[in-house]
């Protein structure tokens, strides 16, 4: 697991956006048990409050939770997980489609390009 | 919870002023940057916060109480230059810093040694330069102190090395311990602030958590000094 981090945006946003990604792709595994705030911030090179603030939005959106005595833990919540997945790819297909009508391709081009380039590999 | 307070502080060099009406407060459980370029006042803020100089008007807090022997005990403070005597051994200066300060500790800063490599025996004057930093900051991040002030330690350590450096604040730092962190060399510390102090020809001319000055200039704190300094 990691992170890279650019200085021009906050980094809370980024551990967000960066533990989002590891938890949609199973690189973070559903149910598993996260290391403490301080010791993850060291982990990352982050500053412990930041580390907070981003686990503290990650349980708002539900990805993380806190078991009062033991930590924190990934979310169990496989639909919750393929929800976060699927938005991603909706994202990531979106920026995509949009990239190519800015090249000049129509929608019907562009997955007539998409099918010829899965049939050459 | 206000750990340290700066009210009207001033400090003047015959006819010049290096800091000018500083109010600052500083709580607990922050790291903070202090930033700005060569004779902006860093050191001299530094060094009153350290009773090492004296103001020339207003007055300087640590938990509530104006600095002196009781603030000594609980400050943590590495010096833009060294005063180690050279001649010590790892070991010796270590037995140093276990007489001078009650909340040495000495194990732990003996296991963060061992995991540089550093070895004990070795004598201050056969290390390189970058050596000698790395032990100085290792000495004063080993206290079990309330406040920690650093002044430009990473000057004179390698950019490779500098991510170390950065770990052993993270690791070491309390969780209820502040530090303040001097440096113009923002780029290689920013991520792990939580606060930034612009500080230019004796005034502070902003305070800020950096991730909402980040957020509100969408550019990195390197790059918004710079800017602002035009440097």
């Amino acid at each position: 697991m990691d992170f890279v981090f650019d200085n021009d945006r906050p980094i809370y946003i980024q551990l967000v956006e960066q533990m989002e990604k590891f938890i949609v792709s199973g690189e973070l595994a559903s149910g598993v048990r996260l290391p403490s705030v301080r010791d993850f911030a060291v982990r990352c090179r982050v500053n412990p409050n930041t580390m907070q603030r981003a686990l503290a939005e990650l349980e708002e959106l539900g990805l993380i939770y806190t078991e009062r005595t033991n930590g924190k833990f990934v979310t169990s919540d496989e639909d919750l997980i393929k929800k976060f997945r699927e938005k991603y790819a909706e994202n990531k297909a979106v920026n995509f489609l949009t990239e190519m009508e800015e090249l000049g391709y129509t929608k019907e081009e562009t997955l007539e390009y998409l099918k010829n380039l899965n049939q050459e590999d | 919870m206000e750990l340290l307070k700066c009210v009207d502080l001033s400090k003047s060099y015959g006819d010049d002023e290096a800091l000018k009406d500083i109010n600052l407060v500083i709580p607990k459980g922050r790291i903070v940057g202090l930033l700005g370029k060569n004779g902006a006042g860093k050191t001299t803020l530094i060094k009153l916060i350290n009773d090492l100089l004296t103001p020339t008007k207003g007055e300087i807090l640590i938990n509530e109480r104006p600095v002196g022997v009781e603030s000594k005990k609980v400050i943590s403070y590495l010096p833009e230059r060294s005063y180690m005597n050279k001649s010590m051994s790892v070991k010796e200066a270590l037995s140093m810093f276990k007489e001078f300060y009650e909340d040495f500790d000495y194990e732990k800063c003996k296991k963060t040694l061992k995991k540089l490599d550093l070895d004990m025996e070795m004598k201050i004057s056969k290390m390189s330069k970058g050596m000698q930093e790395k032990l100085q900051l290792i000495l004063v991040m080993s206290r079990r102190a309330e406040l920690y002030i650093l002044d430009e330690p990473l000057a004179g350590v390698d950019p490779a090395a500098r991510e170390n450096i950065l770990d052993m604040i993270l690791t070491n730092l309390g969780e209820d311990a502040s530090l303040i962190i001097s440096t113009h060399l923002i780029s290689d510390i920013e991520r792990i602030l939580d606060d930034v102090i612009f500080i230019n020809e004796g005034r502070i001319i902003l305070y800020s958590p950096a991730d909402e000055l980040r957020n509100r200039e969408n550019a990195s704190i390197d790059d918004i000094f710079r800017r602002m300094f035009k440097c």
